[in-house]
């Protein structure tokens, strides 16, 4: 559609920049503050300079924190997505029971993320879990408490159980908008069920996949509620993401000063992938025409 | 309203001074000589605000990579930006 | 789920028929991944503690309400659902209220800045929580608002206005612009035919905008619970702090956890062909 040039509209999009600068813009001002200065509490600080981020760009635990969040967000992306297109693929097109499919996956996307956590951390316990007793009674020792590897099994399958419906959902939308024609032609042309997926479904879905893989990695990236709930970032620090200790370092030891500077180097990362994904996909739009 | 909270400091003041500068400064040149995308070296269309983004976040990035390899005084990373938002004003 | 198998025979592709038996499996067993886990917890929901930690059962060996009882005449169980359902009934209103004049600049006019604006929107979506907690917290109990439903509320636009904004957006694209047009030369002023001719056009996308706040301010957890102490504690908060003198008591905790997902699960169906727009911030 033809947009008309007014800038007049500025008036209607004037409460929306006014409510999101009081707490967006006003929060991270803050925190840029806080980032270069040291404080005892009472509203005293120091002038503290580059220090914090030094401190923060160059300790250990932070870039174990970052590496961690890395491999969870490359392990999820690599699950959640080919397993989110199979379900698409595979879910009826239409009828009563599409709807059913539909509003039992989007199940788990509703629920309130600590239950999510609360639901895994039963699940997986060998006393109570269904999880955890099968696997105690397979002679499995499952204890996500003491166990890193088993701590990684119980989050990351949390997490495919959250959110894989996401990307079946995003990926069956697109499949609905590619036009019975192409089918048509490709049967005629005799094509393989591999080739329509390649040429023809795997195209179409490009847009929304796109959109998937980002909000993936995003909210994967900033995961907190359902780690903490399930592990509290532990056995030591297995699963203890930027968040988590990002939440430690702000709030539970009230640090403001690494805290803000920890906070404002996770914010230009998020910054940036935001800034990628966005851009390809408003080229990929005008590639489109849309 | 109380401001303490922010603990506001000259040299942030000045930081946040000067980025609402370019902001406005962008703003009056793209009314005075409204812009025209083009497509450079990233191969994707850019406008004169896109570019000033990309000079801004790859400055804070050149920064902080200065800050944790170098240990050099961080006047000369601020260099280097400038030698950056010329390039990518010239070429992206 | 196994009827499912039998009811769908008739494919709508008839080239993919060999395909349909994997399917129908993978779907099932999807499926079944999917609701065991919930069915776990409300199987935990109707029992009593003691019966949980007792021995292991696929079903509740005496089924009971007294959990859900339990919460439901337990003032400091229950006010948590009532704080939860004020603050983001609030978000919700004020969400749409401010995203519905934007996100209709944005699908009809072009202005100064418009795309930055739009992409500096969608980063407040990407910001992690976990960034805004501290000075969220320093700011409200600076401007006196800490441990209000209007705090929550407020910091829970920092997603949720961008979110409304998008999704609203690509529901306003689909009016054509002709209807504004004749609408101005019929002789309404702009006020008039937003309310009047242009709000119901786009009913449809202003509830699922509506669902979309509701649910994503509801599921939140970690601003909701540094903002609030006592007074408007999140059901969610509480639920966290779920320990008593002997430990946890499974039973309340899982029919909490139960009583949570209903007003979700109550409205997913009317929406139901609209969660991937609405997850996609309107772009699918």
């Amino acid at each position: 559609m033809d947009k008309i040039q007014n800038n007049k509209a500025w008036f209607l999009v004037l409460p929306v920049l006014v409510l999101v600068a009081f707490s967006a813009v006003i929060p991270l001002m803050t925190v840029v503050n806080y980032s270069v200065q040291d404080t005892f509490g009472n509203n005293v600080f120091f002038w503290e300079g580059l220090g914090w981020f030094q401190e923060v760009l160059t300790s250990k635990q932070v870039h174990s924190a970052f590496g961690r969040q890395l491999m969870f967000s490359g392990l999820i992306l690599a699950i959640q997505i080919p397993l989110g297109i199979l379900i698409a693929l595979s879910m009826p097109k239409k009828g009563f029971w599409a709807s059913v499919c539909l509003v039992l996956m989007a199940l788990p996307l509703l629920i309130p993320w600590n239950v999510v956590g609360t639901i895994w951390q039963i699940l997986g316990r060998a006393d109570i879990g269904l999880l955890g007793y099968t696997l105690d009674a397979l002679n499995i020792n499952f204890n996500y408490s003491r166990n890193p590897v088993h701590a990684w099994i119980i989050v990351v399958t949390m997490d495919v159980w959250h959110w894989t419906s996401l990307v079946a959902l995003l990926a069956y939308a697109g499949l609905q908008s590619i036009p019975q024609a192409y089918y048509q032609a490709a049967k005629i042309d005799q094509a393989s069920r591999w080739k329509v997926f390649r040429y023809i479904e795997l195209p179409k879905m490009q847009g929304v996949l796109l959109i998937a893989i980002l909000l993936r990695f995003i909210d994967s990236f900033m995961i907190y509620t359902e780690p903490f709930v399930v592990t509290g970032g532990g056995p030591g620090t297995a699963t203890s993401f930027l968040s988590i200790d990002l939440v430690k370092m702000a709030l539970g030891q009230f640090d403001l000063g690494p805290a803000a500077a920890f906070s404002i180097m996770y914010f230009l990362v998020i910054l940036l992938v935001s800034w990628v994904f966005y851009t390809v996909m408003t080229n990929l739009d005008k590639a489109e025409g849309r | 309203m109380n401001l303490n909270w922010m603990a506001w400091t000259l040299p942030t003041a000045i930081f946040f001074a000067v980025i609402a500068c370019l902001l406005l400064f962008f703003t009056f040149l793209a009314i005075k000589y409204p812009e025209t995308p083009r497509r450079g070296i990233l191969m994707i269309e850019t406008t004169r605000g896109d570019r000033l983004f990309i000079t801004l976040l790859g400055s804070a990035f050149i920064n902080a990579g200065w800050l944790a390899m170098s240990g050099l005084p961080q006047w000369w990373a601020l260099g280097i930006c400038a030698f950056y938002a010329a390039a990518v004003f010239r070429w992206v | 789920m196994a009827v499912t198998t039998n009811t769908y025979a008739t494919p709508v592709r008839s080239f993919a028929l060999p395909k349909i038996r994997t399917k129908h499996v993978i779907m099932v067993i999807y499926l079944a991944f999917m609701l065991i886990p919930i069915y776990w917890l409300f199987k935990m929901s109707l029992q009593t503690n003691r019966e949980i930690m007792s021995g292991f059962t696929l079903w509740p060996q005496n089924p009971t309400l007294d959990n859900y009882r339990t919460i439901l005449t337990d003032r400091s169980w229950y006010i948590g659902y009532i704080n939860s359902i004020t603050y983001v009934v609030m978000n919700t209103v004020l969400s749409l209220a401010v995203a519905l004049p934007a996100a209709y600049a944005f699908s009809r006019y072009r202005f100064l800045g418009d795309k930055h604006l739009f992409f500096w929107l969608l980063t407040n979506r990407m910001a992690p929580p976990a960034v805004f907690a501290l000075p969220f917290f320093q700011l409200y109990s600076s401007v006196g608002l800490f441990d209000t439903h209007i705090a929550v509320a407020l910091a829970h636009t920092l997603f949720n206005v961008p979110l409304a904004v998008w999704i609203l957006e690509g529901f306003m694209r689909g009016v054509p612009k002709e209807i504004d047009e004749t609408a101005y030369i019929d002789g309404y002023s702009f006020p008039k035919f937003f309310v009047k001719i242009f709000m119901p056009l786009i009913a449809s996308g202003i509830g699922v905008a509506a669902f979309f706040c509701f649910m994503f301010s509801w599921v939140e957890l970690l601003l909701s619970r540094t903002l609030t102490a006592v007074n408007a504690q999140p059901i969610t908060s509480i639920m966290t702090r779920t320990v008593g003198a002997s430990g946890i008591d499974w039973g309340v905790l899982a029919a909490a956890g139960i009583l949570t997902i209903v007003p979700g699960a109550l409205v997913i169906y009317f929406v139901r062909n609209y969660i991937a727009k609405g997850f996609a911030l309107g772009r699918v």
